[in-house]
């Protein structure tokens, strides 16, 4: 059995969406911001969206027609032309890279007679890539229809084209394949508290809303989501924020390469993450609250609903809670589907709305004008267990945890070339080179920080340390060794980034996919200097003008491999002094394909 | 009396709720713009109104204006920008001006003569963009289309018809119609549309028409956008008229 038994949201073989889409159009009370939980369901039970599905929707809606497509295709796990009955995606983060996963893609292509990126001619299945899924600690990673698999290896690639090959509903597929692990390396604060469930909900009930904001103040709590906003502040101008209602927003969409903390934190701490909720809603005056979830955990949602309904028969979430007349609270958990934008919490809310994950025009802000344009405060799954933390220990205490600027602990997701690979707790300063040696890397050539949109140390860095002053970090910790190609780390982040870019903004949407073609194109060896000369170029248009963090953060792979790593670049360049603009041997492509062909002699010369 | 604000040097007024760009045009001074239209909401994504305001790079359309700002726009770093982002744009479609029919009315190839743009700068995408002739009176020739939803806003909030969306993300972002066939004919747009009168550049057009006024005697060809822009831009009733 999947660990996801939930009945709504599973696959299902006997799914008849004839039958079933009046149904799923009922249960969301036709409401226009439940439009993407919507068609998730759809795309669930159908493996798509058809034609007729979706103008069933638009009229029960009252939607237009092209709001359904428009809302389908930003999302990449959503299709609106049949995708196959099998939809795999190779989880392609440098760190599947790193573990071979362009070989097994590859070997399963070939066994299964299936070109990537298009659906087979029987219909059967496609094979394609897809951004990191959260696993770095234990890939290769896939997602078959949706259902997360780790640890691939040949022979369970092997295995799994046999069981398309023979239709095995995934359902049937053998349990080890799903199986996560949490690799906790290393605990602290968070990962060893002892706390019962309700427990600070339950000494804080005749604490003041007020007080509970100025002891998250006085404790120096900073978002942990990267940007690292004092928390205290958030809240109270959510609270202070005029308006109908108030609203609690976690953000689990964990989409940044590399980071997999949320995903251990929701696994083994739900009840802390959504004890901060709760503690937030009473201190801001929110009555309802989200979890918004990447599509990628969708197997903990059976977990998190169950947590959740726990905690409404223990009075911790519904109506009066604890017993307290008015303090009204309850959370509702959100799907996303594959778009690493909506971890921006603009775009988070747009798409809890039920819309495309754009950024929003700010000002006006979230906490002021956030869900359905009333004050909201969206925190981080980490930042609302460090506030239970806080609470529960008293600001000072906390405080006296970290550094002077960086109060309490941080997660630090390890992947890459070390010997223990998973999830380390530290308290905030801890050098880069402490991390290393804990987590056994050895010959260590740099570290990616904080993922693609953070940055990248070499050797001589090591000294420095996590934290606000010095590094500051959402939670990846990449390793890579002195084997690996940091020109390839570069082209792989640029990939992810025009990949990921919303296209709402011209130099977000142009010059992250001008970025990754003259990536490409140094890759292949026609790169010149002039090509260096237009990346630096593009490196600042985006920089300057890009209209959120994704485009402003998309250069930095390059940035600083190009400061660190020049020479892996230069020495893919051609030593020439004009740009060749037009590739005659890539020209023959499409004829070696079309005769099966790939020997010299279907290859034109170089002539240099 | 009126809060100010400075613009390269000058003060601007302006009233509350105000943007930068919207106190300027209508204090008479020009600040480049392509997805930003006096009437509509402003949106924010080509990005060419890009500034300084306290040495930080924003959007002057979304600004919202603020006593004492020091603003900066005509200088050489912020026109360099717009220059690539008019490249960009010119880049990511397939803009042949010469046989255009919106050649000298269209925005973009007006802000590339008035930005001074010499060379493409990028090579060409060359995306495939198949037109929509379906409709007997107009016609959508997607290849020129820079994303500025104009007439998305324009038809569903001054039309109320919601004729066109936008799909997709990233570089494969593109303009759609709403009809299950994705054909125009199968919409209800009509000539008289608001949606009709707001694209920038050369993507709905109105069939038979083309050329009726020769090239030569258009709206860039009187006087470069920068004018143009004053021209058009909303004034405060008691404000002096600019003629």
């Amino acid at each position: 059995m999947l660990p996801d038994a939930n009945p709504i949201y599973g696959e299902s073989p006997q799914c008849d969406l004839h039958a079933d889409l009046h149904e799923i159009v009922a249960r969301h009370c036709g409401e226009k911001t439940n439009l993407l939980q919507l068609l998730i369901e759809v795309q669930a039970c159908a493996g798509y969206i058809p034609d007729d599905a979706a103008s069933y929707i638009a009229a029960a809606l009252d939607i237009p027609r092209a709001r359904i497509e428009s809302v389908a295709s930003f999302y990449s796990f959503l299709h609106l032309q049949p995708a196959g009955e099998y939809r795999v995606l190779f989880s392609d983060n440098i760190t599947d890279r790193m573990l071979g996963n362009q070989d097994l893609m590859e070997q399963m292509c070939r066994q299964l007679w299936v070109q990537p990126g298009k659906v087979s001619e029987d219909g059967l299945l496609s094979i394609n890539t897809t951004s990191c899924t959260g696993m770095c600690d234990q890939g290769p990673a896939m997602l078959v229809n949706g259902h997360a698999i780790t640890r691939l290896g040949s022979q369970r690639i092997q295995e799994i084209g046999q069981l398309i090959r023979n239709r095995t509903p995934v359902a049937e597929w053998p349990a080890d394949y799903f199986k996560v692990e949490n690799n906790i390396r290393r605990g602290g604060l968070i990962l060893d508290n002892k706390l019962a469930y309700g427990q600070v909900l339950q000494a804080t009930r005749a604490v003041a809303p007020a007080t509970i904001i100025d002891t998250i103040k006085g404790s120096n709590l900073r978002g942990r989501g990267g940007a690292g906003f004092p928390t205290g502040m958030k809240w109270a101008a959510c609270r202070d924020a005029q308006g109908d209602a108030h609203y609690v927003v976690c953000n689990a969409d964990e989409g940044e390469p590399g980071t997999f903390k949320d995903r251990v934190l929701l696994t083994t701490q739900a009840d802390l993450v959504f004890e901060g909720m709760t503690l937030c809603a009473r201190a801001v005056g929110a009555k309802k609250g989200f979890l918004y979830l990447r599509g990628e955990y969708r197997y903990l949602l059976g977990h998190l609903h169950a947590v959740l309904q726990r905690r409404r028969d223990s009075e911790l979430l519904g109506e009066n809670i604890l017993g307290e007349q008015g303090f009204d609270f309850d959370i509702e958990i959100h799907l996303g589907a594959g778009a690493y934008i909506c971890g921006e919490e603009s775009a988070l809310i747009e798409s809890l709305e039920g819309k495309r994950g754009v950024p929003r025009n700010r000002p006006p802000f979230p906490v002021t004008h956030g869900y359905l344009q009333q004050p909201t405060a969206v925190d981080n799954v980490e930042t609302f267990c460090q506030a239970v933390l806080a609470l529960h220990m008293g600001a000072v205490a906390y405080h006296a945890i970290g550094t002077e600027k960086s109060s309490g602990s941080k997660l630090i997701s390890v992947s890459g070339d070390c010997a223990s690979p998973g999830i380390y707790e530290y308290p905030f300063g801890v050098s880069v080179r402490q991390i290393l040696s804990d987590c056994g890397a050895v010959n260590t050539r740099a570290v990616q920080i904080s993922g693609p949109s953070g940055i990248c140390i070499g050797e001589h860095e090591f000294e420095r340390k996590l934290g606000f002053e010095d590094l500051p970090t959402a939670g990846a910790f990449m390793v890579f060794d002195d084997s690996r190609d940091m020109f390839e780390v570069a082209r792989n982040f640029v990939h992810f980034f025009a990949h990921e870019s919303c296209g709402f903004c011209t130099p977000c949407r142009v010059g992250t996919s001008m970025l990754k073609q003259t990536m490409d194109k140094v890759a292949a060896g026609h790169g010149t200097q002039h090509d260096l000369t237009e990346i630096e170029n593009l490196d600042h248009v985006l920089q300057t003008t890009s209209h959120c963090g994704l485009g402003r953060t998309a250069c930095n792979p390059v940035l600083h491999t190009l400061k660190h790593f020049r020479p892996a670049y230069e020495s893919r360049l051609k030593s020439l002094d004009f740009e060749p603009a037009f590739d005659l041997d890539g020209a023959l492509a499409r004829a070696r394909q079309m005769t099966g062909r790939d020997d010299a002699g279907a290859h034109l010369k170089e002539n240099e | 009396m009126t809060d100010t604000f400075q613009l390269d040097g000058v003060s601007v007024p302006f009233e509350p709720g105000q943007t930068v760009m919207q106190a300027a045009l209508a204090a008479d001074h020009y600040i480049p713009h392509l997805c930003y239209h006096p009437e509509f909401k402003p949106h924010g994504s080509c990005k060419l109104c890009t500034v300084k305001v306290n040495g930080r790079t924003m959007a002057s359309c979304t600004m919202p204006a603020e006593a004492g700002l020091e603003v900066q726009s005509e200088i050489e770093e912020l026109n360099a920008l717009r220059r690539t982002l008019v490249q960009m744009l010119f880049a990511e479609g397939n803009h042949f001006c010469p046989s255009c029919e919106k050649s000298g009315n269209c925005m973009l190839q007006a802000l590339g003569y008035d930005l001074e743009v010499h060379a493409a700068g990028f090579r060409h995408q060359y995306p495939d963009r198949p037109l929509d002739a379906s409709h007997p009176d107009i016609l959508l020739d997607f290849n020129r289309c820079i994303l500025c939803e104009l007439c998305v806003r324009a038809s569903s909030e001054v039309d109320g018809k919601n004729v066109f969306a936008l799909a997709g993300r990233g570089n494969s972002k593109h303009l759609i119609v709403n009809a299950e066939s994705g054909q125009l004919k199968d919409t209800d747009i009509s000539l008289s549309d608001k949606a009709m009168q707001v694209c920038p550049v050369g993507v709905i057009l109105p069939k038979r028409v083309g050329f009726s006024q020769p090239i030569g005697e258009r709206r860039y060809d009187e006087s470069p956008i920068s004018a143009q822009a004053l021209q058009d831009a909303p004034r405060p009733p008691s404000g002096a008229k600019h003629d």
